[in-house]
């Protein structure tokens, strides 16, 4: 085991939490992540193994599907995201390479992105003054490419809840907008 | 004298009084009041100055179309200027003083300007002030603007914020009068998502204002139950306090919430304003019209108004203008006007119809075939002058004019695109016309719909076409008479009869303008500047095409039209920033290493919008350079470190990835064996250098490529568009990984020693098995997934270390741990500059979009034996000429000289001027290593030049120097330290 | 303005960046005798119609894909959208 200490990207030891009124903004740090993209000509293999990690047809534009352990979203035309827990998939790249073989490239992403979920009565009021995605619209199983404050991110819906995630050296910039963001609401 | 005025019956809440300050006076009114509506029911009619002449002004209506009645709300940082008293909703506490007066508001110096109104005519600044040039900025300019003109800005920061938001839906109205009330109904029953505007801050529209029925109910009832109806259901978004600004392309709209101007101030954490982008897939445009006045000598005086805007006094507000008030019409909406005032006991004291078949009353005068001819009465309306048909002339006691000139759609969103009004003969007014706004119709009056009935049944016909639905819903009955007007715009006659109050436009001013050659409209709006003031001529711009038309003996369609752009009404600029202020302006990047550095006090710097270590002053440095200098001699010295994580890496794979770096650098790929990395320069197509970089090869089918920090987005943008536009069938994914891994470059004579300690004991690091341009995959400090490459930006001996970002933190703190014996220094950007300034590597300052690989001396480097971008035109004659630039070093002959960056080189005599330009410098700097300033410079032929002196020249700067043109290579040039 | 993306449906504009005209996608051939000067068109001349053109978008704030969007340029219609890197395919740039 190596002797390096891991930092949050709001750079700190532990996940930030709050509650704002109704609202409740965690940041998730524990998830492994990595991307999928199919190569020429192996789109369809690069699909069934995709198939056979999620028990599901892989997620299509605007789309995620989670499962255990792996959750995938749409990012590009045979392209994908796939998370992970950290704990079990800390090194996701290779566990997926194994699988895929010479189907797909696989790059690793654990660290390019900050994550928060977002839950609570107003939520959907919140997103509304972040970014133009149709919020109220969306439901589990929609995952979108979306800007917050100029920030380009991912907005996924999944149980009742919101994740976003946000390039991990913004983290502060898109911390503080959503927290402005919930304080209005509220 | 609390509230002579207020008279019974109104939609506000006499359980509860508000008390307010107007002009260092307290007064008191209501709920459900407006400013203008609680100082007329406390019998103040005198409510402002006039822009020029500072005529003393009352309210003309009463919304948002008002001219006059312009006051500065609130004070201190939150004070806001030119706000309309007819549109303020009174609150507790309600601060506001009138503006554009020195003195007392009944007593302003300034309105001396009035008697000298022959000399502010039309066109005055023109004429007045064409010389000479100078009297304009230190006399005419500051008296001008200090005598005309509206409130001021506090000065101070906004202390409230602004929010911008998202909406979406499938039908958006636009204004809750009956139509948009029966649209949003229609459609809310019909299971659409529904999102309903409304400027005011009670939806009804005229339905508040008018004594009619719907049913069996009053209007304003139908109003309140419908609302209510609406405010119910889940797919229906009621918006009030909402003004809708504007029509963007494609369904867009632009929509203003006043979330909080009716409050003392806003809750904690919440807006005073939000700027709503709506996405719809239709819009019903139900934004009704707005009265218009008719001009007649000294029109402006307070308590001369619209009579719809009296009827809304009386009948919304329960305010009286005045206890004796008089019409003057040319239709019967000034009839109903007087029977409103009789009925709720207020004396009409005449009416004043320009119809001779106007139609009687027993309950009070009516003067057919006749017309106001002149007002008195200083501060306030005292009588008005009453020319009958007969000619004879007579005055009329009245505190108020109820005038009633026709209407006007509301026709200014249907121009926002390619809309062009269209005149309509039997309303006397312009209708939409022309292309609408593709999934825009309009309803009501804003549709020259003028009867409720009309404006009930276009309103739900609108919704029905809309969403394609079959069956039109049953209607409650409501009047349905058709509107009936003699067109009459002015009554002629001497004296100053005015169009555009707000901008003291007179009916003489036009007929001016008329006669000296500006018989278009927009010059007329533009020399007269009749329309232009904050209210955009919603009273005043028909009307002035009105005379302009009689005046040139045409009909008004054929003078023209003025057309509007957004917004609708004046907005503030705050709500168009939202939450970018500040510190918040834009997003930033923080690095890795970026709360380790904020420890050792480093001074940071922008770059793209990351925020990078500058330089870290030590104690007792006192200036940049010695902190800069000590970096770069420690760095050559012994080891230096410093974060390049924000150079941007771009992962390129698949069994195309050569090829297609091949394609984007200019220099080949192919053979580059695994784990080893080459630098790259990419051209744009034209030939012209884009951005520089290294490629790491990591497998056989995987890249990582670097881009400069600046670059990055637009070099990853570049890959895409080649990969997927010109060449869409190579195997080739790319990805970015900028953010992934966290890189520190170490260098230094000692670099490998502090990296043995890092980097596990089974990567062997050493010369032999990592050398100069290596790269690999490792282990650290026990075994943690990272990479490295040998690469040098500072000439030393050099590697970047990579591992996943959140071991950044810990990773620099490790470094400058095990580095510590080696006296290890952090160093910034600058001393990075500096030190590639010795070594002669372009950077951003060489690479500025007009060099080409020549100019950089990297001519050989474009492969003549592949294709790449940029290759074909790279080899344009005018590009090779034997004079072109090339990249050449400079030093002063005289080391104590600076060689400033910008500053141009010419031969060591001759003249000094653009035709003998030789070249300029790129980049300078101090070099610590040699002692004396350095300098990168483009100069013709350079390359065959070296030794020669030249002149250094920045005329604007004073500076002229002799340096010498040496290598741009000035440190180490065989390269021997970085192979070390 | 609101591009219908071939594969994502309505995305606002502000999430797209400009190019230019979707000529752009025919990269001259490099290897003939006649490649300076077409370079030097395909780089340089350009139309500029007052009414329908083909441009190329890139979806820079969502799936990077770049689009060849047709657009009058007078009222800003939208009449077809595509994806590049198909309308790269139907020119024969796949070898």
């Amino acid at each position: 085991m190596h002797s390096l200490p891991p930092q949050t990207a709001l750079g700190a030891q532990s996940a930030q939490q709050d509650v704002i009124g109704t609202l409740s903004l965690t940041e998730v740090p524990d998830v492994a992540i990595a991307s999928v993209a199919a190569r020429k000509g192996h789109e369809a293999a690069c699909a069934k193994t995709l198939q056979k990690l999620l028990g599901a047809t892989p997620p299509g534009p605007g789309e995620m599907t989670g499962t255990t352990p792996y959750a995938a979203i749409w990012m590009a035309q045979d392209q994908w995201l796939l998370c992970a827990p950290l704990h079990s998939h800390e090194d996701i790249a290779s566990l997926l390479k194994e699988e895929f073989g010479a189907d797909a490239s696989i790059t690793e992403q654990t660290d390019g992105w900050a994550c928060f979920d977002i839950s609570g009565a107003a939520m959907h009021d919140m997103f509304e003054r972040l970014c133009p995605a149709p919020v109220r619209s969306m439901q589990t199983g929609h995952a979108t490419r979306t800007t917050i404050h100029h920030i380009g991110c991912y907005l996924m819906c999944q149980d009742g809840a919101f994740r976003v995630m946000a390039p991990r050296s913004s983290a502060g910039s898109l911390y503080h907008a959503l927290i402005e963001a919930a304080r209005s609401v509220s | 004298m609390s509230q002579i005025n207020r008279i019974d019956g109104g939609q506000i809440d006499r359980t509860q009084t508000l008390k307010f300050n107007f002009n260092a006076k307290t007064y008191t009114g209501h709920p459900g009041d407006t400013l203008a509506s609680a100082l007329l029911a406390n019998g103040v009619r005198l409510m402002g100055r006039s822009f020029k002449y500072h005529r003393p002004r009352g309210p003309l209506t009463a919304g948002s179309e008002e001219p006059n009645a312009l006051v500065e709300l609130r004070g201190g940082a939150r004070a806001e200027p030119n706000t309309r008293a007819t549109t303020i909703e009174l609150y507790n506490g309600l601060w506001a003083r009138s503006q554009n007066h020195l003195g007392p508001l009944g007593l302003d110096v300034m309105a001396v300007n009035d008697l000298f109104s022959d000399f502010l005519s039309a066109g005055f600044y023109y004429k007045t002030f064409m010389w000479p040039a100078a009297f304009w900025e230190k006399l005419y300019e500051p008296v001008i603007r200090r005598a005309a003109g509206l409130g001021a800005l506090s000065g101070k920061a906004d202390p409230d914020t602004y929010d911008k938001g998202y909406l979406h839906c499938d039908l958006l109205v636009i204004g809750a009068g009956p139509s948009g009330l029966m649209a949003a109904r229609t459609a809310a029953r019909a299971g659409a998502q529904v999102i309903l505007t409304d400027e005011d801050f009670r939806m009804g529209g005229r339905l508040n204002s008018e004594t009619l029925e719907i049913g069996e109910q009053t209007g304003a009832d139908w109003a309140a139950d419908t609302v209510a109806e609406l405010a119910a259901q889940p797919n229906v978004r009621l918006m009030p306090r909402t003004t809708s600004i504007g029509a963007f392309d494609h369904g867009i709209y632009g929509a203003v919430e006043r979330v909080s101007d009716h409050l003392h101030r806003p809750e904690d954490g919440k807006p005073r304003q939000i700027l709503w982008r709506i996405y719809t897939r239709q819009t019903i445009l139900c934004a009704g019209a707005t009265e218009r006045p008719i001009a007649f000598r000294n029109n402006d005086r307070p308590g001369i108004m619209l009579g719809s805007a009296v009827r809304s006094y009386v009948n919304r507000f329960g305010a009286a203008p005045a206890r004796q008030i008089a019409v003057f019409t040319n239709s019967d909406d000034g009839h109903k006007t007087a029977q409103d005032l009789h009925a709720k006991g207020i004396r009409v004291a005449g009416v004043i119809d320009i119809r001779k078949d106007a139609p009687r009353s027993d309950a009070y005068d009516v003067f057919a075939g006749s017309k106001v001819t002149d007002s008195k009465g200083r501060l306030g309306l005292r009588r008005i002058e009453v020319e009958r048909a007969d000619g004879t002339r007579h005055w009329i006691d009245c505190g108020a004019l109820a005038v009633s000139g026709g209407w006007n759609p509301n026709v200014h969103l249907t121009c926002h695109q390619r809309g062009r009004p269209q005149w309509n003969e039997s309303l006397a007014a312009f209708v939409p016309g022309g292309v609408l706004p593709p999934g825009l119709s309009v309803a009501g009056a804003a549709n020259g719909v003028m009867s409720t009935a009309g404006a009930l049944r276009s309103g739900a016909a609108a919704a029905c076409t809309a969403l394609s639905l079959k069956a039109m819903p049953d209607l409650p009955e409501a009047e349905d008479a058709p509107l009936s007007i003699t067109p009459f715009w002015h009554v002629a006659g001497k004296g100053r009869a005015w169009l555009d109050q707000q901008n003291d436009v007179t009916v003489k001013d036009v007929k001016l303008s008329h006669q000296e050659g500006y018989r278009s409209v927009e010059h007329l709006k533009r020399y007269t500047t009749l329309g232009m003031a904050t209210d955009q001529g919603k009273t005043s711009n028909v009307g002035g095409l009105a005379i302009l038309a009689e005046l040139a003996g045409k009909s008004i369609p054929d003078v023209g039209t003025t057309i509007f752009r957004p917004p609708y009404t004046p907005t503030a600029i705050g709500v168009f920033a939202g939450r970018s202020r500040g510190k918040a302006f834009k997003p930033t990047r923080k690095t890795p290493s970026h709360i380790w550095a904020e420890e050792q006090g480093a001074v940071f710097v922008e770059a793209g919008n990351w925020l990078r270590a500058q330089w870290f002053p030590r104690a007792g440095e006192t200036h940049w350079r010695q902190s800069v200098d000590r970096e770069v001699q420690a760095t050559r010295g012994s080891v230096g470190v410093c974060d390049v994580t924000t150079l941007g890496k771009i992962d390129v794979q698949g069994s195309d990835a050569a090829a297609f770096l091949n394609k984007v650098y200019c220099n080949g790929f192919a053979k580059l064996p695994v784990g080893r990395t080459r630098y790259g320069l990419m051209l744009r197509e034209d030939g012209i250098a884009m951005d520089d970089g290294t490629a790491a090869r990591l497998a056989e089918d995987h890249f990582v490529v670097t881009t400069t920090t600046a670059n990055a987005v637009s070099v990853y943008r570049h890959m895409e568009f080649v990969r997927q536009c010109l060449f869409p069938d190579m195997d080739v994914q790319l990805i970015s990984t900028t953010e992934s891994w966290a890189q520190f470059a170490v260098a230094g004579p000692n670099a490998r020693k502090v990296l043995q300690k890092i980097v596990d004991p089974s990567c062997d690091i050493s010369n032999d098995a990592f050398p100069f341009m290596a790269c690999a995959e490792i282990t650290l400090c026990g075994g943690l997934r990272g990479r490295l490459f040998r690469i040098s930006f500072s000439g030393e001996l050099a590697y970047e270390i990579a591992v996943p970002t959140r071991y950044g933190d810990a990773l620099i703190r490790r470094i400058m741990e095990v580095g510590a014996p080696y006296d290890i220094t952090p160093y910034g950007t600058e001393a990075l500059g500096v030190m590639r300034i010795e070594k002669g590597h372009a950077a951003g300052n060489e690479l500025n979009g007009t060099t080409t690989a020549l100019n950089l001396g990297l001519g050989r480097m474009v492969s003549q034996t592949k294709d790449s971008i940029g290759t074909v035109l790279s080899r344009r004659e005018g590009l090779n000429a034997p004079d072109a630039l090339r990249q050449v070093g400079l030093r002063p002959l005289d080391p104590k000289d600076k060689v400033p960056a910008g500053a141009h080189l010419m031969a060591a005599t001759g003249p000094v001027d653009a035709a003998h330009d030789q070249g300029y410098v790129t980049s300078a700097c101090y070099s610590p290593t040699l002692g004396h300033h350095i300098a990168l410079a483009f100069l013709k032929n350079g390359a065959e030049r070296l030794g020669e002196t030249l002149r250094l020249v920045s005329p604007l700067t004073g500076v002229e120097t002799h340096v010498e043109v040496v290598s741009p290579h000035f440190f180490d040039p065989q390269g021997d330290r970085l192979r070390a | 303005m609101i591009i219908n993306h071939p594969l994502l449906g309505p995305r606002d504009a502000s999430e797209f960046t400009y190019l230019g005209d979707a000529a752009l996608i025919d990269r001259p051939d490099p290897d003939t005798a006649t490649a300076a000067r077409d370079f030097y068109e395909y780089q340089y001349l350009r139309d500029n119609p007052a009414g329908t053109l083909r441009e190329l978008w890139y979806h820079e704030a969502g799936d990077r894909a770049w689009l060849v969007v047709t657009r009058n340029t007078l009222t800003h219609e939208i009449t077809h959208v595509e994806l590049a890197r198909d309308v790269a395919r139907k020119a024969g740039r796949s070898t």
